[in-house]
């Protein structure tokens, strides 16, 4: 059992007390930074909040590459596909309510259709944005990016591979979505967990069933599994960070090998990661599946933790879920 | 010939009232901020002199009966401020001061930003900036077409005017000479990252907006009678739709909040600390509010 958790996660994961928590967009900040360094033609634009984006580091180490923008993202959007016209790689951050929840026409002709280096930071996703409420809680976002061709979309799991994803987008050529939470979240990769495009990792091995996340909640997977270990239900977890495209590989030897599927998202389930598996295995191989998410309606305020429970996406959720799944299964 | 439910005019102790009242609603502003543990205190803190105004002496309304047909309308485009105007509803009536102590708690109808789902009487659902400015341009649109008597309000930030909708809002107001839309600008010079002309300056704003066909009052937005006064005066243009451009302080009463862009998004108990500690800044905050302007001097002291 678990062949690969050793390799991949950081020992202790298990204890929800003493794993290090680290909100995903610091690892958005780490990883910018050293974007910055890395290639000179990095630029970054954000729409009033470079605080809470976390791009102010970047703003002070390269203040001739960044620009404050004002509350204004839709040209925010186009203006990056101008400067990226001009041979630049800028990344364009805000929440993901407003980029890219405002401006999805103009990364769609500017961005993609274009096909420009324009990297999209999609701050504060998910309900766990807490008491702001459903206005700034981005639960369209994935599906919104997904159906772009060109663009690729990429939900980390948590800070560390947040600054991976970062570090790829920014190689990567063409239009980039990165999106990442607002809260503190389990730190439970390490430096050396691979990240790659288009790959999902096996954070934990079992045949009996699947759990595909994405996001922070790929932490509360691996509980569920724990949970269902329990009770002798060997659940393979699978973190699917690269959203689009997507481990097909990976995917399809889950369902043939473990017959049932959970996938577990914090966005609408509706177009979201979930669907983007349940659209391949259906033409594919068809598995009984269900997807956890936001269950067509918004969120409200509230603490995170408590909106999380509310809305059903915690492990013992994915456990009940799980087991209703299971019984789907011949 | 427009349409036209005068306001009446302000009372020395009429004035006075809605003096007391705003240092009131201040004061219920901190208390509900800080319980909650999150909100916004500069922009709401600001605008606390323009609600009192508005909520009792300029709308038409009824709290008893919120959805009163030919009530004024008054829309938020900022809505990150609806604090202010949560307690401003509370003090008129429309629900019990004690449920603002559930602002931004699950279940609560006091959303983090207003939310009509939860409570219809906010009239519009914002956050998301630009977008509640051209929602009252609507809603105008149809009362001057149908000769509806009712007046339509709605309260933009700054920092908000950076938004492109509120330009093409502005166009089609314009167009169509809604003057029975009035919009009033928080003109407090901060937005999150800075000052507004750091960010991305506005002005002149002034011109802007008449460019735009327009006509702009400005006025002193802590001077509750020059408020009234230019909201009266805007219902005699019948040309334009019109612009109050309200120059206000943000964080006002509260001298380490005052100016302060950092208390843009932070609720007492929770912000800078350069000036004071985080476990004074409520009672120092209500002392001064206690204090405001020098007119209840010192009553403990
Ligand atoms: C479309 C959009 N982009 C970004 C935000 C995040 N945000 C909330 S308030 C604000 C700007 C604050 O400036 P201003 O509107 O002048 O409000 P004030 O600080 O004066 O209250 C921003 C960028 C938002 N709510 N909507
Ligand atoms: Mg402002």
């Amino acid at each position: 059992m678990a062949k690969n958790e050793k390799s991949n996660l950081v020992s202790g994961w298990k204890q929800r007390k003493e794993v290090q928590m680290v909100p995903t967009r610091n690892g958005f900040g780490e990883g910018l930074l050293e974007c910055g360094e890395k290639n000179s033609n990095t630029y970054v634009i954000c729409a009033d909040l470079t605080e809470s984006t976390r791009t102010a580091a970047f703003e002070e180490a390269f203040p001739e590459r960044f620009v404050r923008f004002g509350v204004a993202e839709q040209a925010m959007a186009a203006v990056a596909a101008g400067m990226a016209l001009a041979g630049k790689r800028v990344w364009i951050a805000s929440y993901a309510a407003f980029s890219p929840g405002r401006n999805w026409e103009q990364i769609r002709t500017t961005a993609c259709l274009q096909n420009q280096n324009v990297k999209i930071a999609g701050a504060h996703a998910g309900v766990s944005v807490g008491p702001d409420g459903a206005t700034h809680q981005m639960i369209e976002d994935i599906a919104l990016m997904r159906v772009l061709p060109n663009m690729t979309v990429l939900v980390p799991c948590d800070a560390e591979e947040t600054r991976k994803a970062t570090i790829l987008a920014n190689e990567i050529d063409g239009p980039v979505y990165v999106r990442f939470a607002r809260e503190k979240s389990p730190v439970f990769t390490k430096k050396d967990t691979p990240f790659e495009l288009g790959k999902a990792q096996v954070f934990r091995n079992g045949d009996d069933i699947a759990l595909i996340g994405c996001g922070t909640l790929v932490y509360e997977c691996l509980h569920a599994a724990e949970l269902l270990s329990e009770i002798g239900i060997e659940a393979r977890v699978i973190n699917n960070a690269s959203v689009k495209p997507m481990d097909e590989e990976t995917i399809l030897k889950a369902a043939k090998e473990c017959g049932a599927i959970v996938t577990v998202e914090e966005a609408q389930v509706a177009g979201g990661m979930g669907s983007a598996v349940a659209e391949f295995l259906a033409e594919h191989h068809p598995t009984p599946l269900s997807r956890i998410g936001m269950q067509d309606r918004f969120g409200e305020s509230g603490e995170p933790q408590e909106l999380l429970e509310h809305f059903k996406l915690t492990a013992p959720h994915i456990k009940t879920e799980a087991l209703r799944v299971l019984k789907r299964k011949n | 010939m427009p349409h036209i439910r005068p306001i009446p005019t302000l009372t020395e102790k009429k004035l006075l009232e809605l003096e007391t009242r705003a240092n009131q609603i201040r004061k219920d502003l901190i208390e509900m901020l800080t319980v909650a543990g999150s909100g916004h205190s500069a922009g709401p803190l600001g605008l606390a002199d323009i609600f009192t105004a508005l909520y009792f002496h300029v709308l038409r309304h009824d709290p008893k009966k919120p959805m009163w047909e030919m009530r004024d309308r008054l829309l938020l485009s900022c809505g990150h401020v609806v604090p202010i105007r949560y307690v401003a509803m509370a003090h008129a009536g429309y629900f019990p001061k004690h449920e603002l102590m559930t602002l931004r708690k699950l279940g609560s109808r006091l959303q983090g930003h207003p939310e009509i789902s939860h409570m219809p009487a906010l009239e519009n659902t914002s956050g998301p900036l630009g977008d509640g400015s051209p929602q009252s341009a609507g809603l105008a649109y149809i009362a001057k077409k149908e000769e509806l008597p009712w007046h339509t309000y709605c309260i933009l930030s700054d920092g908000e005017l950076e938004a492109g909708i509120t330009w093409e809002a502005a166009m089609f107001a314009a167009k169509y000479d809604l003057h029975n839309l009035t919009w009033i600008i928080d003109r407090n010079n901060i937005q999150i990252d800075g000052y507004t002309k750091d960010v991305m300056p506005l002005e002149p704003l002034r011109q802007k907006f008449e460019s735009f066909n327009f006509h702009v009052i400005e006025v002193d937005g802590h001077n509750i009678a020059e408020f009234v006064d230019a909201c009266r005066y805007a219902q005699s243009i019948w040309e334009h739709p019109v612009v109050i451009i309200a120059h206000t302080i943000p964080g006002k009463g509260v001298d380490f909040m005052e100016f302060d862009y950092k208390w843009h998004g932070a609720p007492p108990g929770k912000g800078p600390e350069d000036k004071v500690a985080r476990n004074k800044q409520r009672e120092t905050a209500l002392k001064q509010i206690r204090t405001l302007g020098g007119t209840i001097q010192s009553e403990c002291e």
